[in-house]
């Protein structure tokens, strides 16, 4: 089957993406720095590499038969290593969206958009931000309609993550025009403004990860 | 930028590592996390602080009598994982209840309230103060978005006594958000810290510039200036502490001179003869004055200028006597600064 019209993964399949993701991520540190040095403390790429190195270690050590496990694993790595507000933040990007959810043991994207749509309440909840506030949030809740809207159309996997992944760009794109409401930046007013955020940042590097997995060779 | 450490990754286990040699007879380290607890604990509500490392001796610094009875230690210049708060606040209830009193920071605000949830599965009550001390980080209308910086120091203090007291938590919490709402600080900076690892500075600052108000992370300030003569400088740092807070003459205030890491005890005294020599113009009364560094940035040149406005509550509270490794207060009676 080709990857363009692959409708979903097996737990396995789902623990190589995010491992191919945490590498990609932390190849990005030096990038985050840059970018959160900028208007934030300077140490969100340090952190992101903390936490999928931590993830890496615990879903290399674990075979998965639910995806729900992968998930599980991924977050609450990220939960129990970091700290920071990122912790909590990326991991209940993880985790969040997968409480109460029945073992599921392949992943579709009517899936993904559901898991990703409940983790972005669960988000917004804890971290009692909004789209627009210079946050993660503004590349996360793009990339969720984007692959609510692809799986409604009936969209492959491949291609709601392809939608996800440039609808959570234009989100890092729109954070610049944001004044932060968080963290650091928050302090520097109008001065934040020009500057894109390091979490959404981070967000569109994950789905770009995450499409680069899936279109690699192999996948086919 | 020298520093001298191993593995960047291994810095905050290695330093916990040393501190838990240097002082074994006094402290514990909490199994699997970055935690401290002291050894002697007593049967009362206990206080707990916390934060990201990079600060020492903030925060496994205050561990001890008459202060707080556990630390749970971050990575660098980021906050505790929900797990390590978690973890040291089980080491250290008895059954009466635990204070989290930390800095206002996102990051540990999420951090410690997830702690908060995981703790009433274990049936352990927990209440938290904010040190929101930093009157640069936002204006009075929004004090709730205030940082907390060497304010946490003289919120410790009141928190400590007040469990050593045996009061209630209700009691304990009630008088320690009394001290974070008496607790006004400022700093000023002079040159960037460094995060060990990395190569380039958290943010870059003329040689002839200050930045008035930044943060201990190098968070923005008031403004950006040049350097000027200590007096100078002392007195705009004053003047905007006093219009920020509700300090008058005739109050009685403690007064804290903190360094941020590189600058020199010669230095700071000399900041502190002049906030004495200016408190005294305006008529407040000096009940203590404590210089030193308690709450540094990696060599982060600059210091902060920390009042606590006391009444007879608080000051029966400050006069506790307080021990730990980094920081001790004999039990005196005083009749203020002379």
């Amino acid at each position: 089957m080709s990857v363009e019209t692959v409708k979903c993964m097996t737990p396995s399949q789902v623990k190589d993406m995010f491992l191919y993701v945490g590498d990609k991520v932390m190849e990005s540190k030096p990038l985050l720095t840059r970018i959160d040095s900028a208007i934030g403390d300077g140490d969100h790429g340090i952190g992101m590499s903390v936490g999928f190195t931590k993830a890496e270690e615990n879903l290399r050590a674990n075979e998965f038969t639910t995806v729900n496990d992968v998930f599980k694993t991924v977050g609450m790595s990220m939960i129990s290593s970091m700290g920071g507000a990122s912790g909590i933040i990326f991991g209940t990007m993880f985790v969040g969206g997968i409480k109460g959810l029945e073992p599921k043991d392949s992943l579709d994207l009517p899936l993904l958009a559901g898991i990703f749509e409940k983790a972005l309440e669960a988000i917004k909840l804890r971290g009692k931000a909004d789209l627009g506030d210079k946050t993660m949030i503004d590349a996360f809740q793009p990339a969720v309609e984007a692959l609510k809207e692809s799986a409604a159309e009936r969209k492959s996997l491949v291609e709601g993550i392809r939608n996800a992944e440039s609808a959570a760009l234009q989100g890092v794109e729109s954070s610049k025009d944001y004044i932060a409401k968080f963290g650091r930046a928050k302090s520097l007013g109008e001065r934040a403004i020009g500057h894109q955020d390091a979490g959404a940042t981070t967000v569109s590097i994950i789905f770009r990860a995450m499409k680069e997995s899936l279109e690699r060779p192999g996948n086919e | 930028m020298k520093k001298i450490i191993n593995n960047p990754s291994h810095v905050v286990q290695e330093a916990i590592e040393g501190f838990m040699f240097a002082y074994s007879d006094s402290m514990t380290k909490v199994e699997n996390v970055n935690g401290i607890i002291r050894k002697d604990l007593q049967d009362k509500v206990a206080v707990i602080t916390g934060g990201g490392s990079g600060h020492e001796p903030l925060f496994l610094g205050f561990v001890g009598d008459g202060l707080a009875d556990g630390a749970a230690i971050g990575n660098v210049f980021a906050a505790p994982t929900p797990n390590t708060v978690q973890e040291v606040a089980k080491a250290v209830d008895c059954g009466k209840g635990v204070l989290f009193v930390y800095g206002n920071y996102a990051g540990d605000v999420l951090n410690f309230d997830m702690a908060a949830e995981l703790l009433e599965f274990d049936d352990i009550q927990t209440k938290t103060v904010l040190v929101a001390d930093d009157v640069a980080s936002a204006p009075a209308d929004r004090k709730g978005d205030r940082r907390g910086i060497a304010g946490d120091v003289f919120v410790l203090k009141i928190a400590g006594a007040a469990s050593g007291k045996g009061l209630s938590l209700d009691e304990v919490a009630r008088v320690t958000q009394k001290a974070a709402d008496q607790t006004f600080s400022i700093g000023v900076a002079t040159s960037p810290g460094t995060i060990p690892g990395e190569t380039e500075p958290p943010f870059v600052l003329g040689d002839d510039e200050i930045e008035l108000g930044m943060g201990i992370h190098g968070e923005p300030g008031l403004k950006r200036t040049k350097l000027m003569k200590a007096d100078e400088l002392t007195d705009e740092l004053v003047d905007k502490l006093l219009e920020e807070s509700n300090i008058q003459a005739s109050d009685e205030a403690a007064v804290y001179v903190n360094g941020l890491g590189s600058t020199t005890l010669l230095e700071l005294l000399i900041v502190n003869r002049r906030v004495a020599q200016l408190l005294k113009k305006k008529g407040i009364q000096i009940y203590d004055m404590d210089v030193n560094s308690y709450c540094t940035t990696q060599e982060m040149g600059g210091f902060s200028i920390s009042l606590l406005k006391l009444d007879d509550e608080l000051k029966e509270l400050y006069d506790a006597p307080a021990s730990s490794p980094y920081y001790n207060k004999a039990q005196k009676s005083r009749e203020g600064v002379k």
